[in-house]
This record gives structure tokens, sequence and C-alpha cells, in this order.
């Protein structure tokens, strides 16, 4: 039987849209599928040595349940979603939500991404950037991982068109 | 039943039972049985998938008070 095989564009930096491309990735490797991901736009910042800036923002965001990780029951069960006007006005609010989906995260035994992304790694995941995003928001390559392969649109195509699941995240 | 090595997955959500299992049968021999303890209830569907795309054989999957308990034997 020929290796099944997936591909993924990963086009966002924030932390909640880090997990889909990860946990999608290592499932897939782990299933025995040849499994690449190509980092492109925003997605970068997935690729990236330090991860400490990958944040989660409510703002704009209305489908984000803004709930508490800590306290008792009916604490945790307030939603605290505000207005987008008065997020934007408090000054750290992004890192607080950060802060606080980081908590919810380890409380709900859901892997880091740091974790994932190493998982993905020694799973053999291929990780592609593209090489004109990086150069066209500044990086250096020294700011990325070890393991990564810069290329463009026809490198992508080349495994992609192979692949039987494509996806755009 | 008799398991050759147990992977204690309770308390981690998806998808790390998968991978620590996929890890977990690399150790084993095949025809070798890995007995998995998950608290994940997503992990029933799952394990079951695992299997079907894998090859390897899902023997029982039991639940016991919010816990699971899947017996899996190695292709």
């Amino acid at each position: 039987m020929d290796t099944k095989k997936m591909a993924i564009i990963a086009t966002k930096g924030t932390l909640d849209w880090a997990y889909p491309p990860f946990i999608l990735a290592s499932t897939a490797a782990a299933l025995g599928y040849e499994t690449q991901i190509f980092f492109t736009f925003y997605g970068l910042q997935l690729v990236r040595k330090d991860l400490s800036g990958l944040k989660v923002s409510p703002l704009g965001n209305p489908g984000m349940p803004m709930k508490m990780p800590f306290g008792p029951k009916w604490f945790k069960s307030i939603n605290w979603n505000m207005p987008n006007a008065i997020q934007s006005l408090v000054p750290g609010y992004e890192s607080v939500a950060t802060g606080l989906m980081k908590m919810t995260i380890a409380n709900n035994g859901v892997a880091t991404i740091p974790d994932l992304r190493s998982l993905c790694q020694e799973a053999e995941v291929k990780f592609i950037a593209c090489q004109m995003t990086v150069e066209l928001f500044g990086f250096e390559h020294a700011d990325f991982i070890d393991g990564l392969e810069y290329g463009g649109a026809a490198t992508f195509f080349e495994f992609a068109g192979e692949t039987d699941i494509c996806l755009f995240i | 039943m008799n398991f050759d090595k147990e992977l204690d997955a309770r308390g981690l959500n998806c998808p790390l039972p998968i991978l620590r299992a996929k890890k977990a049968l690399a150790e084993v021999g095949s025809g070798q049985v890995l007995k998995i303890l998950s608290t994940d209830p997503g992990s029933v569907k799952d394990f079951a998938a695992f299997a079907k795309q894998t090859g390897n054989e899902l023997l029982s999957t039991a639940e016991a008070g919010g816990e699971f308990t899947f017996f899996m034997k190695k292709k």
C-alpha cells in the first residue's frame, strides 16, 4: 500500500490558530501519513525559536468564551466577554487573556504548542517556511528553529500535488 | 487480559493519548498487547479509528467511572 500523504498551509500566527496545524500533523504522522506543513505569512510565527509571542485575542472574536480557569464552579461558568470598544481600551487585555488561556490549556491536559511542535518534528513532519514572507516581514533564518526548509509556492505544489489530504489553515 | 506494556494516558487530551500510544506501540513487538488507560471521552472513537487506519487490532474497550481501558495488539 502506498503511504498516504497530507499537506497543510499554516497562515495564522496566534496561539489558538497554532493548534490545528500541529494537532493534525502530529496525528497524521502517528497514523502513518507522510506530512508536510508550509508556513506562510503570519504562520511563520509558529516556527520561530521563541514562541512567547503567540497570543490569543478576544478582540473582534465573538466566538471566544472568556471564562476563568480557577475558582468555584459557578465562578468558572461566567462568560466575561465584553464589547470590543471596552476591550480595546484596557491595556494588557490580550496578555491577560493569553495567560488565562494557557492556564485553561494546562488544566485540561491539552499539550502546549512547543510540545506539539517537537512531537511533529520527532515524527518527521517536514516543515517548510515561505522564503518570500520571511523577507517580507524582515525575519532572518536565525529567528527560526533548526530543521526548517525554505521554499516557495512551487516547492509546496511538488508535495501537495501528490497528497490525499490538503488543508489551508 | 494479559498485556506486555501499559500506557497511562489519564488526564491527557487529544491528540496526546494517540501520540503516546503510537510511541508505546513502537516499543513492543508484533503480536504483543498494549494496555492503555485514558480519561478523554474522545479517545473511544479515536482509538477505534487509529486501529482501523494503522492495522493494529483493538481487542477491547471498557469504561468504568469515567476511565477508559483499551487493549491493543500490535500488527
